[in-house]
């Protein structure tokens, strides 16, 4: 039986077809992923199934039965619920009056009720979420446990997931994954929205491919593996940049001595941290994110004063130094978070510019044909799907992220500071980042390379360090570094005795 | 004949009452454009007025009077970069404060210089400047004050500054995204203060345009909410400064076209031909604000974490 068919959905934006003849169903009792690379059009069906969105063509049936679906409420009454990237959460209520919130029909709310009825729900489906919380003190992985187990308190039986483990931590993911199989067992059916392989493998019983607005197929996962499945996704079998070669090691270029900030706040984060990144090698820095991470890019960018230590560029000492002076002395950052790094209310050009205006101004006034010819070199150049005159909000997440190397990696930085560079980019962007990162090694750069993705830093890196609660635990060659070596090294102890500890409790 | 002598009047009398508006909304604009909201318009139009009055009658120069205003708006802008930029003081507070603590010191100094006098003191205030000859029949439309002038011509100067200058490009960085500006190298806290600094320099002229041009004396009523009017003009333009002309054109144009209805006697109480320009107001902006969109940052305080 059938909990959901969707037959020739087909759904067009002005002139982009953004789904086009899809077939999906979901069986009654499975995890079925959706995979494709941001764009493939996997949220606007979803958004058609919850009804926040129209099919232009095509039909629906829940459960066998014909189903028209106007509007979320259509869907929640048919036992469809969905988790968005965007929680749609109060902060200032409570997680029993977030559940009711949509609800009419009564004036009073029998609040110790539903309190009873969240907390056996959350018993149930060992979801752990405490009613009476306010959610403004949840963490991001907590609030979205609430939003599964809103869906569920309206009596859910099919769940659709929306990209859950992009805001999540690794700790959070292990604990969501618990919670859907759990799910299952109950026998609800999960769509999960992911552009993740690993993911995808790790969880779900079925995998269906969108590309470009097509299907490209379903497969279940144990008649597929990794390489089949990215070659549906992005149509080529041969996809992960790999570093090459050894290079020679040139002298230190980027040097950090006994380093200690604190985090905001106010307690110690970084506890003397000292790491040497020599020109033309990418220093791998591997962790959990929250060990210190954040706190040590936003040190070496100038954005965050050191308690103590000493951070030297050459012979430059950068301790503490404006961020205008770090960026002049050539250090380039490739930030964690675009979107606080953009300015998105202006333009491509204006932003690819902003760090540098002195080169592109005239006494005082805009250079606007120099502005324009820079953009339209590194559009052309970084292959950034944008005209210069576009607003950086309306790009893709891969697109910005190409705005910003070419703003970073046009000054021909020294050394580059890459913070999670491809977190939340499909597969095609990944490449062209960690392509881009490779030649900067070869072309001479220091390159420092803080990921959470162990296969991203290994993939990469020529020496890889690896931090743990503000300490560098160690650093190994690339040759001698395993996953496991480097997971027991992030988990804080050369030893198997002691494991990352999981807040599963709220 | 009649009807074109009527337009024409209502058309000059327009730009006049439009004047300080132009300025108003146009200091509000580079306040708001960096990403503070200065709630402190209404007092530093009310300390223009009076700086640019007093200085004039005490130095005899209307110049001179002038610029005293301009440096008055300039300290309150920069005291309002110190409290909401600096100290990250919220900007409602900060901002009422600040017309509070303005309106107060104008009132005082002024019994405290003029004491008080039954006939409230005066100035001879600035000449009308005629364009056209006086038997044109334009001629009303063209003779308006120099400010006046000024104050049209500023609206295409600001729009320069702040789409074409580094100091604009940097006033909608930090008025957008302070976090990435200050990544990006630029002080966020300087913009801020200098955006402050020059809008409360033009807020200061639009009031004392009032007693150095229309007026020629200072009254305690004399900006009677033009400030506030200004902070809705802000949302009626989108916050560019273009269309503020035509906000300040069409509150101006129903303030002198509710004057003359007053007069035409029609048996309403006089309050409602008062109110308006208050009633259109709020129905363009009704109109125009939904699709307003304000700069992202504004109400925020940087703090670097």
């Amino acid at each position: 039986m059938h909990a959901v068919q969707m037959k020739g959905i087909v759904k067009r934006f002005a002139d982009l077809t953004a789904n086009d003849n899809i077939d999906f169903d979901l069986e009654q009792g499975e995890i079925h992923a959706l995979l494709g690379e941001n764009g493939a059009g996997k949220t606007t069906l979803m958004r058609i199934l919850y009804g926040l969105y129209h099919a232009d063509e095509g039909e629906m049936l829940i459960n066998g039965t014909p189903a028209v679906i106007h509007s979320p409420k259509d869907a929640i009454r048919l036992g469809i619920g969905m988790v968005t990237q965007h929680f749609t959460l109060v902060p200032t209520l409570s997680v029993a009056e977030n559940m009711v919130l949509g609800e009419t029909g009564s004036i009073t709310v029998n609040l110790p009720d539903v309190e009873k009825k969240v907390a056996a729900a959350s018993e149930r489906f060992g979801i752990p979420v405490k009613p009476q919380a306010l959610i403004k003190h949840l963490s991001v992985g907590e609030r979205q446990r609430v939003e599964i187990l809103k869906a569920l308190y309206h009596d859910a039986r099919v769940l659709i997931l929306d990209e859950p483990t992009a805001v999540l931590v690794p700790q959070e993911v292990e604990v969501l994954f618990d919670a859907l199989v759990r799910l299952q067992n109950e026998g609800l059916s999960v769509i999960f929205i992911s552009h993740h392989l690993n993911e995808v493998m790790e969880i779900c019983d079925r995998i269906t491919v969108l590309r470009d607005g097509h299907s490209v197929g379903t497969v279940r996962k144990v008649d597929t593996n990794l390489k089949q499945l990215a070659n549906m996704m992005v149509g080529r079998e041969n996809f992960g940049v790999t570093r090459q070669g050894q290079r020679e090691k040139g002298r230190v270029e980027l040097c950090i001595q006994g380093v200690h900030a604190t985090d905001k706040k106010g307690l110690p984060s970084l506890k003397g941290v000292s790491l040497d990144v020599h020109q033309g090698e990418i220093l791998g820095l591997a962790g959990v994110s929250g060990n210190g991470q954040a706190e040590l890019s936003a040190v070496l960018c100038g954005t965050k004063k050191t308690t103590s230590g000493k951070v030297m560029v050459g012979d430059l000492n950068l301790t503490n130094a404006e961020p205008s002076a770090v960026c002049a002395a050539g250090v380039g950052r490739i930030p964690e978070d675009r979107y606080a790094n953009m300015v998105g209310e202006l333009s491509v050009a204006e932003n690819l510019v902003l760090d540098q205006l002195d080169q592109f101004v005239n006494r005082g006034i805009l250079d606007q044909e120099k502005i324009q010819e820079n953009a339209k070199k590194l559009i052309n150049e970084f292959q950034i799907k944008a005209s210069p005159g576009d607003r950086v909000r309306t790009l893709s997440g891969g697109n910005m992220q190409k705005v910003m190397l070419a703003r970073t990696l046009s000054q021909k930085p020294r050394v580059v500071i890459a913070s999670q560079p491809t977190r939340g980019l499909d597969v095609g962007a990944t490449d062209y980042v960690r392509t881009t990162l490779l030649e900067q090694r070869d072309n001479g750069a220091a390159v420092l390379l803080l990921s959470e993705d162990l296969e991203e830093i290994m993939a990469l890196s020529d020496r890889i360090a690896v931090i743990y609660a503000g300490r560098i635990m160690g650093i190994l060659p690339a040759q001698e570094a395993t996953a496991e070596k480097l997971g027991l090294m992030m988990a804080g102890a050369p030893t198997l005795d002691r494991k990352g500890g999981v807040d599963a409790e709220i | 004949m009649e009807l074109t002598l009527f337009l024409v009047g209502l058309i000059a009398a327009t730009l006049r009452v439009a004047t300080p508006l132009i300025f108003g909304t146009l200091g509000e604009l580079f306040s708001e454009r960096s990403g503070v909201l200065n709630l402190g318009i209404e007092g530093i139009m009310f300390l223009g007025a009076f700086t640019g009055f007093a200085v004039a009658a005490k130095t005899g120069s209307l110049w001179i009077g002038l610029l005293g205003a301009i440096v008055a708006g300039g300290l309150a802008g920069m005291l309002m970069a110190l409290l909401s930029v600096r100290l990250g003081v919220n900007q409602h507070v900060s901002g009422l404060g600040i017309t509070l603590l303005a309106t107060g010191i104008s009132l005082y100094s002024f019994r405290v210089i003029f004491g008080e006098s039954k006939i409230p003191p005066s100035i001879e205030p600035f000449p009308m400047l005629p364009i056209l000859p006086e038997l044109h029949v334009l001629a009303p439309i063209t003779n308006q004050y120099l400010l006046t002038y000024i104050g049209i011509a500023m609206i295409a100067v600001v729009w320069w500054v702040i789409g074409k200058t580094r100091f604009g490009l940097q006033i909608r960085a930090v008025g957008e995204n302070p976090e990435a500006a200050d990544a990006a190298g630029l002080n966020v806290y300087a913009i801020r203060t200098r955006a402050l600094v020059i809008g409360g320099a033009l807020m200061a002229v639009g009031g004392a345009f009032l007693t150095l041009a229309q007026l020629g004396s200072f009254t305690f009523g004399i900006i009677a909410g033009r400030g506030w009017v200004c902070i809705a003009l802000i949302i009626f333009a989108n916050w560019q400064s273009v269309n503020v002309l035509f906000g300040a054109l069409i509150f101006g144009g129903v303030q002198a076209l509710q004057l003359r209805l007053q007069t035409l006697g029609f048996k309403l109480p006089y309050e409602l031909f008062l109110s308006l320009p208050y009633v259109v107001t709020i129905i363009a902006l009704t109109l125009a604000g939904r699709n307003a969109s304000a700069p992202s940052a504004l109400l925020k305080a940087y703090r670097r974490e």
